[in-house]
């Protein structure tokens, strides 16, 4: 009696040093790195890796270790002064295709990394960093297709000659015609152009009300968050932050994490910049149709432009920095479609003015009657009229920039502008110090707790709690060999959750000792006892981890940020605990008791 | 080693013990009721919005000075506190109109550098008014969520009446909790909320031990009350729930003594959460049951394969 199969031993001793294996890389600590990230978005190769290592080399730093690791490059150096010199070294060299940031990697021996193992990934509340929850504005990414659509219908309409005029009211485009036997021909041309949209008629038999569909809306909306979320992505990528996390949250939500950042104001200006150019000819008569004023900057004086854009900043693909005879200037390259316009627009117009204005998008909140609400603010400025004295294609320069703008503005040109403007609703910066008396704390408090429940259980339970003991420790053992396996980020309240679940575990225990006890009260025999022992208490244990664990998926469904980090560490322990207090202590204590004539038991 | 005598016969469930738990409980929920409703609970900025930071200073810090500093600034709403040791101060805003959370914490860090220019930065926190709101409204849905599958799995486990038990033994622990967190003015933040849901976990869970064990005797103890084998079934498994609770609380000191200011809230929540969870599971969640007139016809045999559970070790 009380007896496992030899095969059933091994595989408890198997799953027990697979834990082992996996906790491992948490042991070796870090060392300082650089990692590399390719501007174009595509994985490194061993070629390119070579061709970072030899211009390292080249200056005298050679790296402790260089590889490859889900498409980046990471060097680990033995100190910061190498670090430093290598991150510069490389900017340097390959700042046009590649970004560099300075970063802390697990100092793990080769087998371990080629397993493809980790240590945990922290949260940011333990590394430090910066964490943002942006909000796209929906409506506004809905409003800028509708001025799409206002502005081609009304180009097609007059491209053939149906004297008409489309308007913009709220979410509708209303087309009024001259005259009424246009109408169809206007609807024909429309629903060409556009065939899914819904097109109404007017009241007044001269107009189409032009509606966007539920289906339309929502794939533009889907479309403004995925484009946002790659130029949120390249943004990051260009401020050279190691290890970032772009995600997307529920409907209208992007989430921004930013380890090691320490200094959020300058990122924050990149992320949510909406800062853009467009390219319209001065309408020097002011009787185009359509046409507005625009505001100069400063003390400028504005200028009347006409409604066309000739050029918009989504056709930029690449910008730089600069100076233009000892002025702030934006070097631009177009694509192709940009560079046709510019070319044909330069063409038509020569020796006439045209102007670069700067858009902006912001948000503001003001109280009102004790609300707080929010209005986005667009600001559009022209920053420089020049008169086009030859013509060009897709490369030209603009000028009128303050310096630190103009970087700024070159950087967000490059890494493309955002669909919709995104706003800031939630921001946390935790400082390194912080993060790392966190990580001391929370490593305090799990030692301390374990420690005294694993006291108490050895003086209560004797030999038993021995074995409870060692089953304890598995748990937490498999806690961290599932965190690093998952790559969960730990949090502050993950590591309560760990606690917590240190305190909880050896309930499953106490169940199966008590019950012990009393069987042995009852006069039953020792191996009779346990057998029952384990027998009996094992619905309770079901039951009474299930529903813990119900509490735990609740809050994991329902949590966000940290709060998932408890959910998660929470729901394992409870998982591991089944595992370690059942069949971990049942092995042991079959090899130890089982299937011999013994009077007593140490429980 | 033993806590507790091997084999206690404490009357728990005798009437007059009863109506004494119960008006205990009573008054206790009355009186967190009552404090939720005029003093509500002091809502961290997870839920009311707005800026705070935690500042590290080389020396104990001057509040007042921090106050009048501030104050000078033109921050006059702003809240000082010390944050767990004396070098280390809190600061919070309440969601600001018109103005850019950037350029409010360069104007308060500004303000204090002034005076003492090794001020640490350890942590700003922004939090915009929707998110706050979203945050009441999903810590709420995500307590009655929770309280609903429990009594589905209650109900599926045992029986209708024992999960009316259980979760008016779980609703007991949650309003309690908070009452506390209300009368002493404790900062309410998104991991008490997860306390609170660990506290339900922890709570159920001795529930569940004690019905598990009720239904055993039900079928065991034929011909007894209800009232006389609940009883017996609640001191057979005090030993056990003693322990277990001495040992979640012992770890929970240690969390509340070591790990910082900012898991204090949670493990206040857990401790104070985990003592009334123990005390509703000996006589609130039986007391219920009883109530609604529990008997043995109302436990069919468990509904879980016996065979099932003869496999495993």
């Amino acid at each position: 009696m009380n007896r496992y199969p030899a095969w059933l031993n091994l595989l408890v001793l198997g799953i027990f040093l697979l834990g082992i294996v996996l906790a491992l890389p948490n042991f070796y600590g870090s060392v300082p790195a650089v990692q590399m990230v390719s501007a174009d978005g595509n994985a490194l190769n061993d070629a390119r890796l070579a061709e970072f290592v030899e211009n390292l080399e080249a200056v005298g730093i050679t790296p402790e270790a260089a590889y490859l690791e889900e498409g980046r490059a990471v060097f680990r150096f033995e100190n910061v002064k190498d670090q430093m010199e290598a991150g510069d070294r490389l900017r340097e060299k390959f700042d046009k295709t590649a970004s560099v940031a300075l970063t802390l990697s697990p100092k793990l021996p080769d087998w371990l990394r080629a397993m493809g193992l980790h240590p945990m990934s922290l949260g940011l509340d333990l590394r430090g960093g910066v964490y943002f929850l942006l909000e796209v504005d929906m409506a506004s990414a809905i409003q800028s297709r509708l001025t799409l659509y206002e502005q081609s219908f009304d180009g097609l309409l007059r491209d053939a000659k149906i004297r008409s005029r489309v308007d913009l009211e709220g979410s509708d485009i209303i087309v009024r015609v001259r005259a009424s036997e246009d109408l169809q021909s206007a609807r024909d041309i429309i629903a060409a152009a556009d065939p899914d949209l819904l097109i109404l008629d007017g009241a007044d038999g001269q107009s189409l009300r032009v509606r966007m569909t539920e289906n339309q809306i929502r794939a533009r909306q889907d479309f403004a968050i995925e484009q946002n979320i790659t130029t949120l992505r390249n943004r990051v990528n260009q401020l050279g932050v190691a290890e970032p996390l772009v995600q997307r949250q529920g409907v209208d939500r992007i989430v921004v994490q930013l380890p090691g950042v320490q200094d959020p104001n300058r990122l924050d200006d990149i992320l949510t910049a909406t800062a853009t150019l467009e390219f319209r000819l001065v309408d020097a008569s002011g009787s185009s149709p359509g046409s507005r004023r625009y505001p100069g900057r400063g003390n400028e004086s504005g200028q009347m432009l006409r409604r066309e854009i000739v050029v918009s900043g989504d056709q930029i693909i690449d910008a730089e920095s600069g100076f233009s005879e000892g002025s702030p200037a934006v070097f631009i390259t177009l694509d192709a479609a940009g560079g046709e316009s510019m070319l044909k627009v330069t063409r038509e117009n020569l020796n006439k003015p045209m102007s670069a204005v700067f858009i902006e998008t912001r948000r503001e909140t003001t109280q009102v009657n004790g609300e707080a609400r929010t209005t986005t603010v667009r600001t559009e400025e022209i920053i420089n009229t020049a008169t086009i004295r030859g013509i060009f294609k897709n490369r030209f320069q603009i000028s009128g920039l303050r310096p630190l703008e103009a970087r700024d503005l070159a950087l967000l040109l490059r890494a493309g502008a955002l669909a919709a403007p995104v706003f800031k609703v939630e921001e946390r910066t935790i400082g390194p110090s912080l993060g790392q008396d966190n990580i001391d704390r929370g490593f305090k408090a799990v030692s301390i707790g374990f420690l005294a429940v694993v006291v108490f259980m050895a003086i209560y339970y004797r030999g038993f709690g021995l074995i409870a003991n060692v089953a304890l420790f598995s748990n937490l053992l498999f806690i961290v060999a599932l965190l690093s396996l998952l790559q969960a980020s730990l949090t502050l309240p993950g590591i309560a959750g760990i606690v917590l679940t240190v305190g909880m575990a050896v309930d499953a225990n106490v169940l199966i000792f008590e019950r012990i006890r009393e069987e042995l009260a009852a006069g039953n025999t020792v191996q009779g006892s346990i057998h029952e022992g384990y027998d009996k208490a094992l619905s309770s244990i079901m039951d009474a981890n299930i529903t813990t664990l119900i509490a735990a998926v609740v809050l994991f469904a329902f949590g966000t940020g940290p709060i998932k980090g408890f959910a998660i560490t929470l729901s394992l322990g409870i998982m591991t605990s089944m595992f370690t207090s059942v069949i971990g202590t049942r092995t042991i204590v079959n090899l130890v008791f089982g299937g011999r004539k013994i009077e007593t038991l140490p429980v | 080693m033993r806590l507790i005598k091997e084999k206690t016969n404490i009357d728990f469930l005798g009437s007059a013990r009863r109506k004494m738990a119960l008006s205990i409980s009573a008054i206790a929920i009355v009186a967190s009721l009552v404090s939720l409703g005029t003093r509500g609970l002091d809502f961290g900025i997870d839920f009311t919005g707005g800026v705070l930071l935690e500042i590290g200073y080389p020396e104990p810090a001057n509040l007042n000075k921090i106050r009048t500093l501030l104050a000078e600034a033109g921050f006059d709403e702003v809240q000082v506190q010390e944050f767990g040791v004396p070098t280390d101060v809190m600061l919070r805003l309440p969601p600001q109109a018109d103005s850019d959370p950037n350029e409010i914490r360069d104007r308060l860090r500004n303000a204090l550098a002034a005076d003492e220019p090794n001020v640490d930065l350890r942590r700003v926190e922004f939090v915009g008014p929707q998110v706050g709101e979203e945050l009441t409204e999903k810590g709420g849905l995500a307590m009655i969520f929770a309280l609903l599958m429990i009594f589905a799995y209650v109900m599926f486990r045992f029986q209708w009446k024992f999960a009316a038990g259980a979760v008016a033994a779980l609703a007991h622990d949650v309003i309690i909790t908070l009452g506390f967190f209300s009368v002493f003015a404790l900062p309410f933040d998104l991991t008490v909320v997860a306390a609170i849901l660990a506290v339900i976990g922890y709570s159920l869970n001795d529930t569940v031990v004690a019905f598990d064990r009720i239904r055993e005797n039900f079928i065991k103890l034929r011909g007894t009350s209800s009232e006389e084998s609940m009883n017996v079934s609640i001191n057979e498994m005090l030993a056990r729930t003693i322990i277990t609770g001495v040992t979640t609380l012992l770890v929970l000191v240690a969390l509340l003594l070591l790990g910082g200011e900012s898991v204090r809230p949670f493990s206040i929540a857990l401790i104070v959460g985990i003592i009334i969870g123990t005390y509703s599971s000996i006589y609130t969640a039986s007391a219920v049951a009883l109530l609604l007139n529990v008997t043995a016809q109302d436990l069919l045999p468990p509904e879980v394969d016996p065979d099932l559970i003869d496999d495993l070790p």
